[in-house]
């Protein structure tokens, strides 16, 4: 697992000098999204959203309730098609219809609500959909050994054993698995959505440290949060989504706490953020 | 992520002596986990007190008649563990059986074509009433109760019309009345034990060994040794009795052997259970019952898997309709009908299948068809009339469904489920 993802490291960086579209450096997004519109039925949930996430960062989505993270999560994971818009990787526009199209590219989502399956065991989860075979045969010995070896990368040591259903562990370890299970796959791009939402605070601080460590492996890391702490720990950028619209996306640096918190709840901050409080067109990029 | 920290061991408490192993089995019940406990305490009470209170039931010629009289029953419930296991339910299949058996009838007497036609012919008509029912489940998305409700009611009415209008057609053709009344000559059927029996031995051993020459915790020999040990006294007893001489006048007609049935069932069993343990299919089918969501996120295709669950339903249908029709050497509109849908619910909720879907294997039909075979066969000997027959069956199929539940509440104030 680590050699492959540090094999990963070798190749993105040689894209980074490349001029691109990026809002304040000339890295080139892994992954961007570009006037994105998504509708259920009469409700217009995302408006012209764009948003990047860049090899070796952490992106923090953030966004009040109902502001449209979820379903802009789901459509870059290909479970939500996009209405409208351009979806790119690696700068070449792309279609991703399903789970797999996404898995193929490499991007690995976690959901808030982990998407386990209680009657599996832990390393039945980590390959579910993915499993190794030997003909038509299920070769447990080798994703018994991957599991073992990638948790064991993880620093996990509350796991009684590979084999227990996964019914049988607590928010935090179902998270490990969960995140585990992401990272299992060569993964070029990682979003977790709200990782640290049921966690303690030791249980928090040991998942924040393995996001900043899954960056700098080269890994494109969306992390959704509703904890601007977390937030402010672990990011090096940040995209507010207001309303469906995306308000801004700057610099971890370039901002403050304040500044945030106003993008998320008024869609804008001084000259950041949306042009008018219900939205303009699009959203302005930090000058 | 070789970064920091030292890596732990996170395998560990894989029983590593037998009593560890026992150990984990009576905390894993205690908890909830019943798996087949019950079916097989259950069978071994009520043996015990049918023995004790007609010795007439354990004699060969009625151990004998067990088996062939579950058959249907038992092989009916093992395709219904498939879509129970998803967390559906078929309420067809009693029927579904009896359309195909009145094909086989039909194809084999009125079109005179030979049996494998009429089998193949029995067997696709099971596959395209599952792609029906579960396309409509699946795909249309009407509860399966409804859907298979209705093909109840419609099935009972093909059946009907198959054999035109409730006249009985009888079956004539040797292949398919050996199937359930003749047997296997006795050297066979130790050979079948022989093999079998070596083969579980051969499939646990070199598990065991593969997984320590990986690195992995596997069971200690002393536990396999009891699995395999288990197994073969098992079948040894079942083969032994089932060889004794059981006409009564031995000089007339001799009658002794394993019933064909038998390793048909056998066969069934290792079949599907190497489907649902060992395959990526199987693996999908507890994941979609257990949680859809998940495994459509993981990109499975869950229509595709109901589907293929409902077809592999209804062709077993199938094969217990070709079943009964050769026990009874006939088919009429009743073949399928009146409490074979419901024993066979019985036979795998009572073996340890969730009703709730995501947990049980097909072993459960095959231990909880014996149950239901049983309670039948030990009812009628006693002489009790077919109402309380059904009272009888009724309650334990009801009591089965409470173990379920009540075991499921447990699991989950105790963590496991």
């Amino acid at each position: 697992m680590s050699e492959t993802t540090s094999t990963d490291l070798g190749v993105t960086p040689a894209g980074r000098g490349a001029p691109g579209s990026g809002p304040s450096d000339d890295a080139r997004p892994i992954l961007e999204l570009r006037g994105v519109n998504k509708s259920f039925g009469p409700v217009h949930v995302l408006h012209d959203v764009s948003f990047a996430a860049y090899a070796g960062e952490v992106t923090a989505l953030v966004g009040d309730n109902g502001a449209g993270k979820s379903t802009l999560v789901k459509c870059i994971g290909g479970i939500h098609p996009i209405d409208s818009g351009e979806y790119l990787f690696e700068g070449k526009p792309v279609n991703v219809h399903s789970p797999r199209d996404a898995a193929a590219l490499g991007i690995e989502i976690v959901y808030q609500d982990l998407a386990l399956c209680d009657n599996l065991d832990i390393v039945q989860n980590m390959f579910l959909g993915r499993e190794r075979k030997n003909g038509i045969v299920l070769d447990e010995d080798t994703m018994e050994q991957m599991a073992a070896k990638t948790l064991q990368g993880l620093s996990v040591r509350t796991v009684k054993s590979l084999r227990q259903p996964v019914s049988s562990l607590s928010g935090g370890q179902r998270q490990t698995v969960a995140i585990a299970k992401a990272v299992l796959w060569n993964s070029k791009v990682v979003i977790l959505d709200e990782p640290t939402a049921a966690l303690g605070v030791a249980q928090t601080a040991q998942v924040l440290e393995l996001v900043r460590r899954l960056a700098d492996q080269g890994l494109a890391v969306v992390l959704i949060s509703h904890n601007m702490n977390d937030v402010f720990a672990v990011s090096d950028r940040i995209a507010a989504l207001y309303l469906g619209r995306m308000a801004a996306q700057v610099k971890a640096s370039d901002v403050t706490h304040a500044q945030v918190v106003e993008l998320i709840t008024a869609g804008r901050s001084g000259d950041l953020g949306l042009t008018n409080g219900n939205g303009g067109a699009e959203g302005k990029e930090a000058p | 992520m070789s970064t920091t920290v030292a890596p732990d061991r996170t395998t560990t408490t894989q029983p590593q002596t037998l009593s560890q192993g026992v150990r984990g089995y009576l905390e894993r019940v205690r908890g909830g986990e019943m798996g087949a406990l019950p079916a097989v305490l259950g069978l071994i009470v009520l043996c015990t007190v049918f023995t004790i209170l007609r010795p007439a039931f354990l004699t060969p010629i009625n151990i004998a008649n067990l088996f062939t009289q579950g058959a249907q029953i038992t092989v009916i419930a093992m395709g219904l563990v498939f879509v129970l296991l998803l967390g559906e339910i078929d309420l067809s299949a009693g029927f579904a059986s009896g359309v195909c058996a009145a094909v086989l009838a039909v194809t084999l007497t009125v079109h005179g074509l030979p049996w494998y036609v009429a089998v193949a012919a029995a067997l696709a008509t099971g596959m395209v009433i599952g792609l029906l029912l579960g396309t409509l489940v699946a795909k249309v998305g009407i509860p399966s109760f409804v859907v298979t409700l209705a093909a109840f009611l419609a099935f009972q009415g093909v059946v009907l019309l198959l054999v035109r209008g409730g006249t009985n057609i009888s079956i004539r053709d040797e292949v398919i009345l050996a199937i359930a009344n003749r047997n296997l000559p006795p050297a066979v059927g130790w050979l079948l034990f022989a093999v079998g029996v070596l083969g579980y031995a051969a499939v646990q051993l070199l598990r065991v060994r593969r997984r320590r020459m990986h690195g992995l915790p596997a069971d200690p020999l002393s536990l396999v040794a009891v699995r395999v040990g288990t197994v073969a006294v098992v079948a040894g007893l079942a083969v032994y009795v089932l060889n004794l001489e059981r006409s009564r006048n031995a000089l007339i007609v001799s009658l002794k052997g394993v019933p064909i049935v038998v390793p048909l069932i056998v066969l069934l069993l290792i079949l599907w259970t190497f489907v649902l343990r060992r395959t990526a299919f199987g693996r999908h089918i507890y994941a979609v019952g257990g949680n859809a969501e998940a495994a459509r996120r993981a990109g499975i295709n869950v229509d595709r898997i109901k589907i293929a669950c409902f077809v592999i339903c209804s062709t077993m249908a199938a094969v217990g309709g070709i079943v009964a029709a050769s026990r009874g050497a006939s088919v009429d509109p009743n073949t399928g009908g009146s409490n074979v849908l419901l024993y066979a619910v019985g036979a795998a909720v009572i073996g340890g299948t969730s009703l709730f879907g995501g947990k049980g294997r097909v072993l459960d039909a095959v231990l909880g068809g014996a149950v239901i075979a049983v309670i039948d066969n030990g009812m009628g000997l006693m002489g009790y009339s077919a109402g309380i027959k059904f009272v009888v069956t009724g309650a334990v199929l009801l009591l089965a469904a409470g173990v379920d539940a009540i075991s499921r509440k447990r699991a989950a104030a105790s963590g496991l489920r």
